[in-house]
């Protein structure tokens, strides 16, 4: 697993697809999650484009997409249960799926150790 | 970056006891406030409107009003400044209140007690100082006295009454608004049955010497749990409570506010005190023929808040703007205060809100959108 500097995780999953969520961090300091809006399934999107509305109880914030790509597929269970962020951030949280050219991408990104480093 | 976040905050009397009980902490008005704790902002929602939430709100001001001329000279110079009935006002009962200035608009809210000898004040964080400028002014007959020695703490929530009698038998007695003076431990502990949140619960007073022991002696009680400033926020807009600087302030006026409950109707046309409050022109006559806006509930279709500052729009165009919103647990849903164009104030009235470049639908509602469980 891989991290961004916004504080997302990237899964690899499969061929050339890479599965986004936030971290447990970012989960916590957003506080409870009540609204999330999902981008589209096969929109095509650019590294930095926001993707993801979130609506805690403190604050709006947006999830940028961390690379190229096109979205194939989304959490649709967040939409109706967005607190599904805060339980289980790593897991069940996660936001949408992007398929990308090639899974070298990630060799840009932060290891778990540099994350802790960056967050500590 | 905390560090450079808080400079210059003042910081509450028990701050140490909020961090070691895991407070987030966060800026409100000039203070370090406890913003919440461990479990979130939901579920201290949710443990108010169920159970008992300790807040701590000794960010307020307390000032003490001490007439040289005796009460009723007092009542009748207060009734000067504000449109409340002070002088109908029992001893032992507490009354809100709203300062008004002289164009009608609102320059605090404040909640006042009638005691045998002086009138005490809880204002907002935010306005205590120009507020006791003001009152210095506006009272030459009188002593005014920042209490800075007492802590205020807020109980809230069905099972408030059960844990402060524990601590304080007697006060299980009192009614919505009533205030009443107890001993604990030979301190004199102040303490009303009201609050922000909508639920039963009581504002406690407390000298800063006995106020450590009084907070942990309350969350020792069953039921009882700290909640922080964002769950005193969510709770106040379910209950369709005003936050000033936010939800009113000197461009608005009680009438507009929704808040013509707190003129006294001895106070208004034809009442034997009418007038006699700055603004009373404007405000009297919106009384009677209607302000061109109005504040009112806004229920957002879906899930996503609307949030202080959005634009609400009709068909034609815009009619008004969200002053407080966000999420309601207790609905589960999206909820707003907005202040809307008098033509479009009715409930049941479909406007959208524009947020984040979208047009959004939400319906006008009457407030509040959690009634409230006052013991009356």
């Amino acid at each position: 697993m891989k991290f961004t500097e916004d504080h997302e995780w990237l899964r690899p999953e499969g061929e050339n697809v890479i599965v986004v969520g936030i971290t447990e961090h970012a989960a916590k300091e957003l506080g409870d999650i009540v609204f999330v809006e999902l981008p589209e399934v096969e929109a095509m999107v650019a590294a930095g484009d926001e993707v993801v509305v979130i609506e805690s109880v403190k604050a709006a914030s947006d999830i940028l997409a961390p690379v190229d790509g096109e979205i194939v597929e989304v959490n649709q269970k967040l939409t109706e249960n967005p607190g599904l962020i805060n339980e289980d951030p790593l897991g069940a949280g996660w936001f949408f799926k992007i398929r990308v050219d090639d899974l070298a991408v990630l060799d840009g990104f932060m290891d778990e150790d540099e994350y802790q480093d960056m967050i500590a | 970056m905390n560090a450079t976040a808080t400079q210059g905050l003042r910081h509450l009397p028990l701050d140490g006891l909020h961090r070691s009980l895991g407070a987030r902490m966060g800026p409100f008005a000039g203070w370090d406030m406890p913003l919440h704790y461990g479990d979130g902002v939901i579920a201290e929602h949710e443990q108010t409107r169920s159970a008992a939430s300790l807040f701590d709100v000794s960010h307020m001001g307390q000032v003490i009003l001490r007439p040289h001329h005796g009460m009723e000279r007092l009542r009748a110079a207060m009734e000067g400044l504000t449109p409340a009935d002070l002088c109908g006002l029992p001893e032992g009962r507490q009354r809100y209140a709203l300062l008004t200035d002289d164009a009608g608009g609102i320059l605090d809210d404040l909640m006042i007690t009638a005691r045998p000898d002086h009138l005490f004040l809880v204002v907002n964080a935010a306005t205590r100082n120009a507020d006791i400028a003001h009152l210095s002014d506006a009272l030459p007959g009188a002593d005014i006295e920042e209490i800075t020695d007492r802590a205020l703490f807020a109980l809230q929530g069905p099972q408030s009454a059960a844990a402060l009698s524990a601590l304080l038998p007697g006060i299980e007695a009192m009614r919505f608004m009533d205030a009443a003076s107890f001993r604990w431990h030979d301190c004199e502990i102040w303490v009303s049955r009201s609050g922000y949140t909508g639920e039963d619960g009581f504002e406690i007073s407390v000298p800063l010497a006995a106020a450590e022991s009084l907070a942990l002696a309350l969350l020792s009680q069953p039921g009882v749990k700290p909640a922080g400033l964002a769950a005193r926020d969510s709770l106040r807009l379910e209950a369709g409570l005003c936050l000033y600087g936010q939800d009113i302030d000197r461009s608005t006026s009680p009438v507009e506010a929704a808040l013509e409950w707190s003129i006294g109707r001895s106070r208004r046309a034809g009442g034997p005190r009418h007038g006699g409050f700055p603004g009373a022109d404007r405000i009297l006559r919106q009384l009677e023929i209607g302000p061109r806006r109005r504040r009112v509930g806004l229920r957002p279709e879906g899930r996503q808040p609307m949030r202080a500052g959005t634009p609400v729009l009709a068909e034609a165009g815009p009619i008004g703007r969200v002053t407080s919103g966000g999420f309601g647990p207790t609905l589960g849903a999206p909820i707003a205060m907005a202040y809307v164009d008098i033509a479009f104030a009715s409930p049941g009235t479909r406007l959208t809100g524009e947020v984040r470049g979208k047009t959004l639908p939400a319906t006008v509602c009457s407030l509040p959108f959690v009634p409230p469980s006052f013991k009356r």
